[in-house]
């Protein structure tokens, strides 16, 4: 990457978090995710009746806490600049599209991986109590914050399709839901009383759930984190995509 | 400087941009003339490479929009219609923004800013929200967006749409001052405009070009261009109407409640007319009380070669 694009990215990020944090968006989506995070751990999770040192019962809700919270983050990225004609300004620059692309979902990526970063007395708790594997702790929170990059990224190919950020919002928890349930277990037991065992490995493997078990084990295998990487990269491939044929008309 | 070449835009069946070609050099400011829903943000949006042409050419100081979109963007600035701006940024920081993404750095875009916002009279809102400003300060903010790199190619979408009447004579007064310069394209459907601060016009009219000239020209094509008034004190208006009839320049003569009108046999020679009239009335020894010759109405113009929407429809 040269120093051009690094400059634009670095002006485009910088703007986008800093109209997070200038807005309530940012200070009611942090206490909410907060608040939920604790309400699910503690309480839905039965984090102290374990009796375990450990997070499972923290991560196991990630994916369905991000999948209402990661859309509300992203569903604005795209929608809100065609609404507002900004738009028209930014592809004006003379920058590369790809460039504010990446820009805005590593500023909404990042104001997340804060969210996340706040989850720290969570952790502080469990050494607290006991003695937790912390090692299997940071994977959990790599295997965390991957998996709401991917959800942020598929939210930010459903917003440029859009200017109404209601719409961009319900595709993309559709969307999300969809990677959930392929591996979700209800699903998959039902689809084994008609379809092969390698139909149903094949659907599952397009599952978030089925990556994320990884690192919530403490595995950090390359073969997961290839499957979040290549999912940021699909869907912001297929933004870049539609922003340029939605202006083709 | 700007290149246009058989411009074409279609959506779907609909071609809302048909056949265009024309260029503007340096110096130039060329005002695009039409009716609402024309083609003329379509025609910009091209020009400035947020749109792609469905065919057609495009070329910004040789550089060529769809071949080399970075190097023809940097020479341009650009006013977008709705004048957008993030509404959550201060003034400061938008300007601030657009110089970065324009490539200015450390001194050289604090300057930048600087200068635009002494240019466009953003001194005092410097540190508001652009959400909280006026409609007329919300649009200098954008129009200092556009100027932030001082380019040589300035495309200007409705500079004064929504402004008093004030704002609307400084608008022109920049855009006639950057014209020395640079080169300009902005639209408009204020006709007025067309002669405060344009040195060539072009209408168009369903996304075709109808007519292309300096407003003198364009205002030439109406049907009371070189018309020469005349009303004098004593005589009968009949009298006075007979004896201008007799003149070789004269083609029609009509009276219109106690003075004559007289239109030349050729457009361009209201002058002629105008000097033969006086003549006649040095002749007769009549008492000119009025004499003037009208230069011709653009609106005129305009509503004989375009179709507003309302009639299409």
């Amino acid at each position: 990457m040269n120093t051009t694009a690094f400059h634009h990215i670095r002006a485009i990020a910088k703007r986008e978090l800093g109209s997070f944090f200038g807005s309530p968006v940012a200070y009611v989506f942090l206490v909410i995710f907060l608040l939920l995070t604790g309400f699910f751990t503690f309480t839905v999770g039965a984090f102290f009746e374990r009796g375990e040192a450990g997070l499972a019962s923290f991560f196991t809700w990630h994916p369905w806490l991000y999948l209402v919270l990661v859309p509300a983050v992203g569903m604005r990225l795209w929608a809100e600049e065609r609404r507002a004609g900004t738009l028209e300004l930014l592809l004006t620059m003379p920058i590369n599209p790809w460039e504010a692309i990446v820009a805005k979902f590593l500023a909404s990526w990042i104001f997340l991986g804060i969210a996340l970063l706040l989850t720290f007395p969570v952790v502080l708790t469990v050494n607290w109590l006991g003695s937790p594997d912390n090692g299997q702790i940071f994977a959990g929170y790599l295997g965390s914050f991957f998996l709401a990059g991917a959800y942020l990224a598929i939210t930010s190919m459903t917003s440029a399709l859009t200017r109404n950020q209601v719409v961009a919002f319900i595709v993309s928890v559709v969307l999300c839901l969809f990677l959930i349930l392929a591996g979700f277990s209800p699903v998959t037991d039902m689809l084994t009383r008609w379809a092969s065992p390698a139909l149903i490995d094949t659907v599952a493997a397009f599952s978030v759930m089925t990556h994320f078990e990884g690192f919530q084990r403490g595995v950090v295998d390359s073969r997961d984190l290839l499957f979040f990487v290549s999912i940021i990269a699909f869907a912001l491939f297929a933004t870049a995509t539609i922003l340029r044929n939605r202006r083709a008309g | 400087m700007i290149q246009i070449e058989h411009l074409t835009k279609s959506f779907g069946q609909r071609r809302v941009v048909d056949d265009l070609s024309f260029s503007v050099e340096r110096g130039e400011v060329l005002g695009f003339l039409g009716p609402n829903g024309a083609g003329k943000s379509t025609a910009m949006r091209m020009i400035t490479g947020f749109l792609p042409a469905s065919a057609g050419r495009i070329r910004i100081g040789g550089h060529d929009i769809a071949d080399a979109p970075l190097a023809a963007k940097r020479l341009m600035g650009y006013l977008p219609e709705s004048a957008a701006s993030y509404p959550d940024m201060t003034v400061n920081g938008f300007l601030l923004f657009i110089a970065e993404l324009r490539g200015l750095a450390g001194d050289a875009k604090k300057r930048a800013v600087h200068r635009v916002v002494e240019r466009c009279f953003l001194d005092s809102v410097l540190y508001q929200s652009i959400e909280t400003l006026s409609k007329g300060y919300r649009h200098r903010t954008c129009l200092a967006q556009s100027l932030i790199h001082d380019p040589e190619v300035l495309i200007m979408d409705e500079p004064t749409d929504g402004l008093d009447p004030n704002q609307k004579h400084e608008v022109r007064n920049l855009i006639r001052e950057m014209g020395k310069t640079k080169a300009v394209i902005f639209s408009t459907h204020i006709l007025e405009e067309v002669d405060a601060a344009c040195t060539r016009a072009m209408i168009i009219d369903r996304g075709r070009m109808v007519a292309n000239g300096t407003p003198a020209s364009l205002k030439a094509m109406s049907q009371s261009a070189g018309r020469v008034t005349l009303q004098v004190t004593g005589p009968e208006v009949t009298a006075v109407q007979a004896a201008c009839a007799t003149l070789a320049e004269a083609s029609a003569v009509e009276a219109v409640g106690g003075k004559v009108r007289v239109s030349p046999k050729d457009k361009t020679a209201g002058a002629a007319l105008a000097r033969a009239l006086m003549e006649l009335a040095a002749r007769e020894h009549w008492q000119v009380a009025e004499l003037h010759a009208e230069e011709g109405h653009l609106d005129e113009v305009f509503r004989k070669l375009t179709v507003s929407d309302t009639v299409r429809a």
